[in-house]
């Protein structure tokens, strides 16, 4: 196994051989590489196929930003397309591929659309695939996606986890470059509370990636000293392959950190990734710069990259692209890179600068005032073609060729709360400006300080700002401080196919196109070329897009402007924002008491409100879940039953002014409800609409319980803490809730007192005279255990409600199922309980939607117009009054063996069937054991005059069309004797 | 966001849930109020791109209703106090 590019030196460790795949072919690289680094050694410099056109691609940069090396890593489940190969960390037994080719990556079938790409210029989407409509869904986007495009998900379930965390600091230092580090020295040493985060596996930013020194020691050997030092305090926090992906409102930073990427396999017990969100006072943005390109015709060939990038392989990672290599820049910066790789022993074919006053070298030729036209090489680089200051022409031969065109500040970050960057002349680049985050500073590069010293001084500076240190300054330690010397150069003159976008396929020639085509916007111009919307987010790209726009509409690069820079600052996979929120995760699961009684019996479950509860108990020989419902409610309705309800809402009110507030809360009265009695409660919303509904229970002068529906219990209890605080806040009235506190049963049937008896303790008469409908009482039961009953009835039958501490829910449940024997018990689950309060013409859910007023449930009567309540005085006004206002009803169909569908629309049985001559519509239906038929309720205009009505019940969905009457919604028991037994 | 709660400090608003305009609080007097008063409470609601006075509940809390004052351009909050409180002084 080879690595002919392999160069000495380097922060690579050569005792750590690490072997890696890549399309199939087995590879060698060190500890210390990236995927893209170990290729390059390997003399691999195809790396992938570009978006659009498929041409060959290799890396462009050495970091983040890359646009080109993007590569699926690992495979199955654990598949991961659209990696950066420039961040991949190496490890033992990587599988890394190629993306977007087909069938190979040196022979791409699609690469055909690069013949074609005169016309697959700007907006050639838009203008192409527009008629006929109908095609778009079936044909035009099932090829475009499958033509364009990324890599593809594995789509299997990914096996990793991944957490979130909270972290909280006096000082968030993002960046651990030279400014970063010495920030973090600065505050490190002066006590402060300091998280010091970087992308990188190895800190110390540009300064692993250069030569020069600092007071006598490598830049990267002072990295390491610092980050030693740094990390002996207790009170710093180094958190390395950790991205700041966004600055968020009041000083709240987004972090992911990549635990577990630089491995096989997450560690047992380990999360891949973890998304923090980081509370910090201050925070100092280190992020440095990047170095941009200089468009010029096929500067897309593997081999031509940023000159730092050639700069970073060859020092920190010891690997070259090629042997012989040229360099095209436009600033001193470039002649810097020349240098180094010639230290490597790598020979310069020459440095093209455009200046003509360029300073000349005696160790490489420099040719002044030339410029790189074009170059050749089908699968990589191998001439470059140069036009020199006297407009001859020469090919020099190289295999790479490094491109220099200026630095830009890592502006990001400063601009996620809308600041807007400012223009720096000097360096010809946006800097931080406006209004930054709050409790940002900015130091280093970032601010467009270039020099290393620059750097080191600005940090310390932000650092003694931040925390407000006073006192004689420490002095730096020495380092370079050279001055930025560069002239603007963005693209040469006359090309068209010089890449801008290198990952969106995005040339000058769009940008000229989308300019003459009348776009002036920089937001249009983006939106129309997609230049900058690659999942690179345009970092090596914007600012030569936008000089080109700039000049063609004959303005400054400023008055041009840019565009928003967004969170997150690189791509963060959706399973990290995710989180442990997974499948059964997604949100917390409720469990009533008795729950684990509940599944041994069996019960299937159905989710209310994030609670599970019971929604029948198959028997042996019951097939159809239809059977376990009709005998539940048959056997409760002659016998007994019991039902877990301990889901719903209960609030307890205490306070000497309980009953004047659950009198303003609720639309009827309250306030003269007696000690030991029960009333229903309606409440409504403001705006005269039913909000809930449930029962209040005098327990003492002072002290109500109410519940509410399963589903609004927070919603209820947080409008009862509003009305209360709100529009109550002299009354003395407390609210808590309770709905965990207490598990609550409804014992329901003809037998249900004789089932009780044998519960309750002897000295609570809980006989009819004693203990009448609507009675509520504290109780004793089982020898002693308080508990708390209330007569009140949902499914219509003599019935009871009765409470225990939680804790004794379970225990309860098995001794009302024991001592229920002689009767034949049942348990019945929510079908059961639906079915029954259907059969009782009892509102709830499906009825309480959000539209229904009072008076459309039959309840008109209960708004009080005697008191001030909630919603009553809007209940009153006329649009929610009209004559024809729907009305509660029941139906049955007249052939009792058709089916009732909740849904569907109610039409008279001679008239039109449309939605203009609409009568109402089905809230819930359900097949009733006592009816011997379906039956259903609905709301129905004017339904209270309508009773014998025949209608027709359509569902056009569903192509049913059956007959129905209309009948009273008490189907059960109408005149409740069964109730008051 | 952190909104700073009036009894327990600094509080990371995920812990928050919010309603609307604190006008919420100056429920019409059924006793003179006219259907459009009522209407204008029910219904009606500023849109400032700028300071706006509003209800947020520490649901994840001590479940005290809080009026925030938040500019809604920049989410700077410059004052918070219980509702309670806000309710009671309205009474003087």
């Amino acid at each position: 196994m080879t690595q002919i590019n392999r160069l000495q030196g380097g922060q690579i460790n050569r005792d750590r051989p690490l072997k890696f795949m890549f399309d199939g072919k087995f590879y060698q690289g060190f500890e210390g590489d990236t995927l893209a680094s170990a290729l390059l050694a390997n003399n691999v410099r195809l790396m992938g196929r570009s978006f659009k056109y498929h041409r060959p691609r290799g890396p462009l940069t050495a970091g983040s930003e890359e646009p080109n090396a993007i590569v699926e890593l690992r495979g199955g489940a654990r598949r991961e397309p659209n990696t950066r190969a420039t961040t991949a960390e190496l490890y033992d037994g990587l599988v890394a591929h190629s993306q977007n080719r087909w069938p190979s990556l040196a022979f791409d079938a699609m690469a055909i659309n690069d013949r074609f790409s005169n016309f697959l210029t700007a907006g050639f989407y838009y203008k192409t695939f527009m008629w006929p409509k109908a095609f778009w869904e079936k044909l035009y986007e099932p090829i475009i996606r499958r033509a364009a495009g990324l890599g593809a998900l594995s789509g299997r379930e990914d096996p990793d986890v991944y957490d979130k965390g909270f972290r909280h600091c006096d000082l968030l230092i993002i960046g651990a470059g030279p400014a970063g580090l010495m920030a973090a020295l600065t505050a490190g040493r002066a006590g402060a509370d300091v998280i010091l985060a970087d992308e990188d596996f190895r800190m110390g930013g540009r300064l692993n990636a250069e030569t020069f020194e600092i007071s006598g020691q490598s830049g990267a050997d002072w990295a390491a000293s610092a980050v030693a030092e740094l990390s002996s305090l207790p009170n710093v926090r180094l958190m390395p392959r950790t991205t700041i992906i966004g600055a968020f409102d009041h000083g709240i930073y987004g972090a992911v950190e990549r635990i577990s990427d630089h491995l096989h396999m997450p560690d047992a017990d380990k999360p891949r990734q973890i998304l923090w969100r980081i509370t910090t006072r201050q925070t100092i943005l280190c992020a440095g710069a990047t170095e941009r390109p200089i468009a010029f015709d096929n500067n897309d060939r593997p081999g031509v990259m940023l000159a730092s990038a050639l700069r970073t392989y060859a020092n920190r990672f010891a690997a070259t692209p090629a042997k012989r290599i040229a360099i095209f820049t436009n600033n001193d910066d470039g002649h810097r890179t020349a240098r180094d790789l010639q230290a490597c022993g790598v020979q310069i074919a020459a440095v093209v600068d455009t200046r003509p006053d360029a300073a000349l070298s005696t160790d490489y030729q420099v040719l002044r005032g030339a410029q790189v036209i074009d170059t050749k090489g089908r699968l990589g680089l191998t001439f470059a073609e140069v036009k020199l200051a006297d407009g001859s022409e020469r090919t020099l031969e190289c295999g790479a060729l490094g491109v220099s065109g200026g630095w830009n500040p890592n502006v990001h970050l400063t601009c996620h709360q809308r600041g807007r960057p400012a223009w720096q002349d000097d360096i010809a680049a946006f800097v931080p400006g406006g209004i930054l985050p709050m409790g940002m500073r900015v130091a280093g590069a970032a601010t467009g300080a270039l020099s290393t010293h620059q750097a080191l001084v600005t940090g310390k500076e932000a650092a003694r700002k931040a925390l407000g240190l006073k006192g004689r300054a420490p002095k730096v330690a020495d380092a370079e401080d050279m001055p930025v010397n560069m002239t603007p150069f963005w693209y040469v003159k006359g090309t068209t196919r010089g890449w801008l976008d290198q990952q969106n396929d995005v040339t000058v020639k769009d940008v000229k196109l989308s300019h003459q085509e009348g776009f002036r916007s920089v937001e249009h111009l983006k939106r129309y070329t997609t230049l900058g919307m690659a999942t690179d987010q345009g970092k090596t790209s914007n600012m030569g897009g936008l000089a080109i726009m700039a000049e063609l509409a004959g303005k400054s690069i400023p008055e041009t402007g840019t565009t928003i820079f967004r969170p997150p600052y690189t791509p963060v996979p959706i399973g990290t924002f995710g989180g442990r929120m997974r499948g059964t995760e997604f949100h917390p699961t409720r469990l009533t008491p008795s729950h684990n009684w509940a599944k041994e019996q069996g019960a299937v479950f159905v989710e209310v409100g994030n609670w599970l509860r019971a929604q029948w108990f198959p028997r042996p020989g019951e097939t159809h879940w239809r059977q376990s419902v009709d005998r539940e409610v048959r056997q409760t309705r002659a016998s007994v039953g019991v039902c877990d309800c301990t889901t719903l809402g209960k609030i307890d009110v205490q306070g000497t002014d309980a009953a004047r507030f659950l009198n303003f809360v609720y639309a009827n009265g309250m306030a003269k409800l007696p000690v030991g009695k029960t009333r229903y409660g309606l409440m409504l919303r403001e705006d005269g609409i039913v909000m809930d509904d449930g029962t209040a229970a005098r327990l003492e002068e002072d002290h109500f319980v109410v519940t509410t529906t399963t589903a609004n219990a927070g919603k209820v209890y947080q409008h009862m803490e509003f009305v209360r605080q709100c529009l109550m806040p002299d009354a003395d009235v407390q609210l808590i809730s309770t709905t965990e506190a207490w598990a609550q049963y409804a014992v329901a049937g003809p037998n249900s007192r004789k089932l009780l008896e044998k519960i309750v303790d002897a000295d609570h008469d809980i006989s009819n005279d004693a203990f009448p409908f609507m009675a509520c009482a504290n109780i004793t039961v089982c020898g002693g255990l308080r508990a708390r009953l209330f007569r009140i009835s949902f499914s219509g039958e003599l019935a009871f409600e009765i409470a225990v501490p939680s804790r004794y829910g379970d225990s309860l449940m098995r001794k009302l199922m024991q001592q229920g024997e002689e009767f034949g018990v049942t348990p019945y689950g929510t079908e059961a309980l639906g079915v029954m309060r259907i059969e009782k013409g009892h509102a709830a859910g499906n009825e309480l939607n959000g539209t229904t007023t009072a008076l459309n449930l039959g309840l008109g009567r209960m708004v009080s117009t005697a008191k001030d309540t909630i919603g009553a005085a809007l209940s009153r006004r006329p649009g929610l009054n009209e004559a024809d206002a729907l009305k509660l009803v029941g139906l049955k169909p007249l052939d009792p063996e058709t089916k009732i569908t909740a849904g569907g629309h109610l039409m008279r049985a001679d008239g039109p069937v449309d939605a203009a001559h609409d009568q109402g519509y089905v809230t819930s239906a359900a097949f009733s054991p006592a009816m011997n038929s379906m039956i259903g309720l609905a709301l129905l205009k004017q339904g209270d005059e309508r009773l014998g009505e025949t209608l027709r019940l359509v569902s056009p969905l569903t192509d049913l069309t059956i007959s129905v009457e209309v009948v009273s919604a008490h189907f059960v028991d109408p005149k409740g004797e069964r109730l008051r037994a | 966001m952190i909104i700073h709660h009036p009894l327990l400090g600094p509080r990371d608003a995920s812990e928050f849930v919010y309603l609307g305009a604190a006008t919420l609080l100056d429920r019409p007097d059924p006793q003179t109020a006219t259907p459009d008063d009522w209407h204008a409470y029910a219904y009606l609601r500023d849109n400032p791109a700028g300071p706006h006075r509003e209800l947020w509940f520490h649901e994840g809390g001590d479940r005290s209703w809080l009026v925030v004052t938040r500019d809604t351009t920049t989410h700077e909050i410059t004052d918070v106090a219980l509702a309670r409180d806000v309710a009671l002084e309205r009474r003087k």
